[in-house]
């Protein structure tokens, strides 16, 4: 069943993208086209399959807990859209 | 003896060797050969010519080749995924356009550390999500065996500057066929390794579960070569694995009787051109008269290996692209009244249509209320595409398939249809899932264009993968087939 409007809106608001009309039509078809072809995966049968979430066969892996260098805070502000002292210039979060 | 650029990579260093050229020569034959044929092929988003220039005449002076890395003085270029410390780092996106990473990949720190010259960054489906190299946001590349074909993606650029002789190897990155499918389609080698032989440590991320960085090279030799430099255990990338690295060089032994392979039926069916089934079949008579045992297989759940991919490689992808909120580094739009709307807006206008359509394919796939249908699900396929994989791995010690199953198709043929443009990595994404190497080497041509062979193997087989590849390759004359651009 094709996604609706709202949902495409649902999906877009739920990463944080917005979108103009035109992209919320034509993504609408592609999106449902995808979600109609991955919905194959319901047919088969994973009764006590366990999950895969990597290949790599490691789990927490920890590093010692000392001091090194970072970066600098010049090299770290250089790609700044906004910067203001040593700090990264943002909208206010919190309205009054 | 035939033009400096159009050498191999183990050529072009046996030359500095016997000092018959310099690497000040290497890079200016490649320089030349860019301003040639870059007009036709778009393969590079930055070419950093003065750079390789001043670390070639380095080199040189300091005659680093005589120690021994086969790299010192040779030019490459890497896909433009990976950072390069105070070079401009996009991933093809106009999120990252003005981008200057802060630090060098820790496949760059190995590579300079072998003194190898970059040439420059390479053209790639934006965020590496693609199979065409039209992803990109700047300008499509083009294929070198006919430039109205597209060279594969997402390591297009990559694929099409080896292919066209602009550089000697290049560096790319595999998350669903992105190192394997273009060099098919493009006529070169390329190795995906095992998940974790390669650090990620500077790799912008797409699909952490599945990313890994590989060779693109002229022969399996020079994949060999480039894999030594660059295998190793990272502690900056905590999947990284730690296990000894062999010499891959050592694996070049042409001898390859008694190696049990197994060619699953799946890749060989509708769906695969008959160009590409005939060139295929010629190769498995090659590989049966090298002395390998073949026998047909089955690997039923590759059927849902595409579906299963295109959950977990949004899912994943719209976690890691969550970073890119104008702030800190990137695009950020300009004027907005509130925050969400300054990040909102900055998504929407740093972001491609195939970049968005995952990010929020994957949103939806982790939603509360969706998590389990989807996202859960695809990761249960996906133990059940790798234990089919482990079993078929205790009968041969090889697979063998097509590496695509097309040639190059058109530019602009697949734009429109996204689902279309997915099923051209069916062949590759199964490696990813399992986190098991791959190789790709040119089996022959169908109309004039490439066709690839890939063979997979069980984790950590490489040594196995370089050593059937290379006999193969050695055995026909593919390798000596040249695009006339």
């Amino acid at each position: 069943m094709p996604l609706t409007k709202q949902e495409v809106l649902h999906m877009a608001a739920l990463c944080r993208i917005a979108l103009s009309p035109d992209e919320v039509e034509y993504l609408r078809g592609q999106l449902s086209d995808i979600l109609e072809h991955v919905r194959t995966l319901q047919q088969v049968d994973t009764e006590g399959v366990p999950p895969t979430s990597h290949s790599a066969g490691l789990t927490s892996v920890m590093r010692e807990d000392s001091v090194s260098d970072g970066l600098e805070p010049e090299s770290t502000l250089a790609n700044a859209p906004r910067r203001e002292e040593d700090f990264f210039r943002v909208n206010a979060v919190l309205e009054e | 003896m035939s033009a400096l650029h159009s050498l191999t990579l183990q050529e072009a260093h046996n030359l500095l060797l016997r000092r018959e050229a310099s690497s000040v020569e290497l890079a200016q034959a490649c320089l030349d050969r860019i301003s040639e044929v870059e007009p036709k092929i778009s393969a590079f988003v930055t070419v950093t010519g003065e750079l390789a220039l001043k670390q070639a005449r380095r080199i040189d002076d300091q005659r680093a080749y005589d120690k021994g890395s086969p790299l010192a003085g040779i030019p490459f270029q890497a896909k433009d995924v990976i950072c390069t410390q105070g070079i401009r780092t996009t991933c093809s996106s106009r999120m990252l356009e003005n981008f200057v990473p802060p630090y060098d990949a820790t496949v760059m720190e190995k590579v300079y550390a072998n003194d190898a010259v970059l040439l420059g960054k390479g053209n790639m489906d934006e965020f590496a999500m693609g199979s065409s190299t039209e992803h990109s946001a700047f300008f499509p590349t083009s294929n070198p065996w006919d430039t109205s074909r597209v060279p594969g993606g997402s390591s297009g650029g990559s694929a099409a500057a080896v292919a066209a002789d602009q550089v000697f190897y290049a560096l790319g990155s595999d998350t669903g066929g992105s190192i394997r499918q273009p060099a098919s389609l493009c006529g070169i080698v390329a190795l995906k390794p095992t998940y974790g032989l390669v650090s990620r440590y500077g790799l912008i991320a797409f699909a952490s579960s599945l990313d890994q960085i590989g060779p693109m090279t002229k022969s399996v030799a020079d994949a060999a070569i480039v894999l030594n430099a660059v295998a190793g255990y990272d502690p900056r990338d905590s999947t990284s694995i730690n296990t000894p690295i062999p010499d891959y060089t050592e694996s070049l032994t042409g001898d390859v009787k008694g190696l049990r392979v197994g060619v699953p039926r799946e890749f060989f069916g509708e769906g695969t051109q008959p160009g590409v089934l005939e060139a295929m079949n010629t190769a498995l008579g090659v590989l049966e008269d090298l002395g390998v045992d073949i026998e047909e297989t089955t690997l039923p759940s590759t059927r849902y290996a595409t579906a299963c991919y295109h959950i977990i490689a949004p899912s994943e992808c719209s976690a890691n692209l969550a970073r890119y909120d104008g702030v800190k580094f990137g695009h950020s739009k300009a004027e907005a009244a509130t925050m969400w709307e300054a990040m909102e807006g900055t998504r929407q206008e740093g972001f491609g249509p195939e970049v968005k359509r995952r990010i929020m394919l994957g949103a939806y796939a982790l939603s509360s209320g969706y998590y389990d249908a989807y996202y859960l699900k695809a990761q249960k396929v996906r133990t059940l595409i790798s234990l089919e994989l482990d079993e078929a791995f205790q009968k041969y010690d090889v697979l063998v398939t097509p590496t695509s199953p097309t040639v190059a198709f058109g530019l602009g043929e697949k734009t429109a249809n996204p689902l279309e443009m997915y099923l051209s990595d069916i062949c590759n994404i199964s490696a990813n899932m399992a986190g098991i190497p791959a190789l790709t080497v040119p089996c022959g041509f169908s109309d004039g264009l490439p066709v690839g062979m890939q063979f997979m193997g069980p984790a950590l087989s490489e040594p196995t993968l370089i050593r059937l590849g290379h006999a193969y390759e050695q055995s026909c004359d593919w390798r000596l087939c040249r695009p006339d651009i």
